[in-house]
């Protein structure tokens, strides 16, 4: 096994890029990252991506991506793991090169939304979803983190207005980032005003439908230095899942996957919580923040939402959570989204990160979700030197 | 979901027609044939009562293609008497009134059609138990 090292970032801004395609926003961000890298050829290209098949009539993206970027020849394949397709791409780059097999991999997340109508996304994105058990029934992908976010209200007499900090932080943060989608700061009133979607979870809860593209360059670590002084080290990654409905959960408030993952990881890099300087966590919804500040050790069970209250989760808090904004307002380009947060984490670890820099950032935790919980998948980067 | 698919699963969907594992008594529902909770086979069938209570509860309002018509609707993680999980839409209850804890059972209703000359397709729902019957 060897030391793997991220040497090159690209990112898309997130929004609704109408006179761009699927292969456009995914070549922008390649194009970025091996320019940031200083390459020009590489071993594979790994495409994470859920929905291109649904939303664009396109499947086959390792080759239609590889093709367009000026990579003609190389292994090139699309991986898949719902919403935590881009931080599945990362692991599978990962395995690659710490194998020894392949020496440079190129991964970008790609995920084009905006192509067809509501319906259409929603439906696509209950898909994520147990289509015989869960989906026929009506439901939607909000609704299935409504079902969490209700019983969690329920079981630890939380108030909806407690969930408020996490959104007013994300949108903090999200205003001094030029790729976010919303960077506009939210009040408490906008976040208790807003529409419901389904009850509890309103649309100040939940993360945009957006498009978006973000890549990064992995190599070993040993040759890293040559490429780019300010690499990053990959010092812990795991996958880890559970099943993929929620019904079919011992425990539907415990994201064990999460957990799982986490554990995994902070045993490969051998820290603990306590460690971790940020956390790139994966707010699809402001219930699901909660749930992962609980699995991943930062909060006992149920207390995970006071974190958000007691401003913890702030830029100079005890850890600090979507520094550039996160799904919610950086924006949710659904399988590009775990690729975007690696970038993020990167930007932080070599201390570009500008107004948005957490001070002697050193270790930075990143965490993608697949549905409901059911494939989830975190990072752990430390700066290099 | 293609007409083979919604046909493979008729005892499931008219009848909540589960397994059950020899080993360990697990109730499952859906049938899955190797316990989650002991990972032993459980091939035999098992019928459900469809009994149970309201675990959490959400109404839609931005429903999915092909249920738009249907909006605004309650959809439940409901409890089951024998032990397991299920998500089902509530019927026959005004939304404003679900609780968790609620008391509920099964009953067939039309879940969705594919445009107006497709399938009808038909399921498990679950309503409110009146509150006599709960109590007798
Ligand atoms: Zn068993």
């Amino acid at each position: 096994m060897r030391d793997v090292s991220i040497i090159g970032i690209g990112q898309t801004e997130v929004g609704e890029h109408w006179g761009k395609s699927l292969r456009h926003l995914a070549g922008d961000a390649v194009l970025a990252a091996m320019r940031d890298a200083g390459i020009e050829r590489a071993d594979a290209l790994y495409v994470g991506n859920m929905l291109s098949g649904e939303l664009n009539g396109q499947e086959h993206l390792g080759a239609l991506i590889a093709d367009f970027v000026g990579l003609r020849g190389v292994e090139a394949v699309k991986i898949e793991a719902a919403c935590g397709s881009g931080a599945a791409a990362v692991r599978m780059g990962y395995l690659a090169v710490a194998s020894g097999l392949l020496d440079v991999v190129i991964v970008v997340g790609v995920e084009k939304m905006t192509d067809q109508k509501g319906a259409v996304t929603t439906a696509g994105l209950a898909m994520a979803a147990d289509a015989e058990y869960e989906v026929v029934n009506g439901i939607s992908f909000v609704s299935l983190n409504a079902l969490l976010m209700q019983r969690y209200m329920h079981e630890y007499g939380v108030q909806h207005e407690d969930f408020a900090g996490f959104p007013i932080n994300a949108h903090k943060n999200a205003a001094t980032n030029p790729y976010a989608m919303f960077r506009k700061p939210i009040s408490l009133e906008t976040f208790k005003r807003a529409r419901m979607v389904a009850a509890p979870i309103n649309l100040m809860d939940s993360s945009p439908v957006a498009d978006g593209a973000a890549a990064v360059v992995l190599a070993p670590s040993e040759v890293a230095r040559r490429f780019q002084p300010a690499s990053v080290r990959i010092i812990g990654s795991a996958n880890a899942t559970d099943s993929l409905a929620v019904h079919d959960r011992r425990d539907p408030l415990f994201l064990s996957a999460a957990a799982l993952s986490a554990q995994k990881a902070y045993r490969q890099a051998g820290i603990g919580p306590n460690d971790v300087d940020f956390f790139e966590l994966h707010d699809a919804f402001s219930i699901t923040a909660a749930l992962s500040l609980e699995a991943a050790g930062f909060a006992e069970r149920g207390r995970g939402v006071y974190l958000a209250k007691d401003g913890e989760i702030a830029l100079d808090g005890r850890i600090p959570i979507c520094t550039f904004g996160g799904l919610k307002a950086r924006g949710h380009p659904v399988g590009a989204t775990g690729v975007y947060q690696i970038v993020e984490a990167v930007l932080q670890l070599r201390h570009l990160a500008g107004p948005n820099q957490v001070k002697n950032a050193r270790i930075g935790m990143t965490q993608n979700i697949g549905g409901s919980g059911a494939t989830v998948i975190t990072h752990i980067l430390a700066a290099e030197g | 979901m293609a007409i083979p698919q919604n046909w493979r699963l008729q005892h499931q969907r008219y009848r909540l027609t589960g397994e059950v594992c020899h080993t360990c008594g697990a109730k499952l529902f859906p049938p899955r044939d190797v316990c989650p909770e002991c990972a032993k086979p459980a091939y035999e069938p098992f019928q459900f009562a469809g009994k149970g209570e309201v675990y959490s509860f959400t109404v839609l309002s931005d429903a999915p293609a092909g249920y738009e018509a249907y909006e605004p609707y309650p959809v439940a993680l409901v409890k089951l008497q024998e032990g397991p999980l299920v998500t089902a839409q509530l019927t026959d209850v005004d939304p404003q009134d679900v609780r968790i804890g609620m008391p509920v059972e099964m009953v067939t209703r039309k879940l969705t059609e594919d445009g107006d000359d497709g399938l009808i397709v038909y399921g498990y729902k679950f309503r409110p138990v009146l509150k006599a019957a709960a109590n007798g």
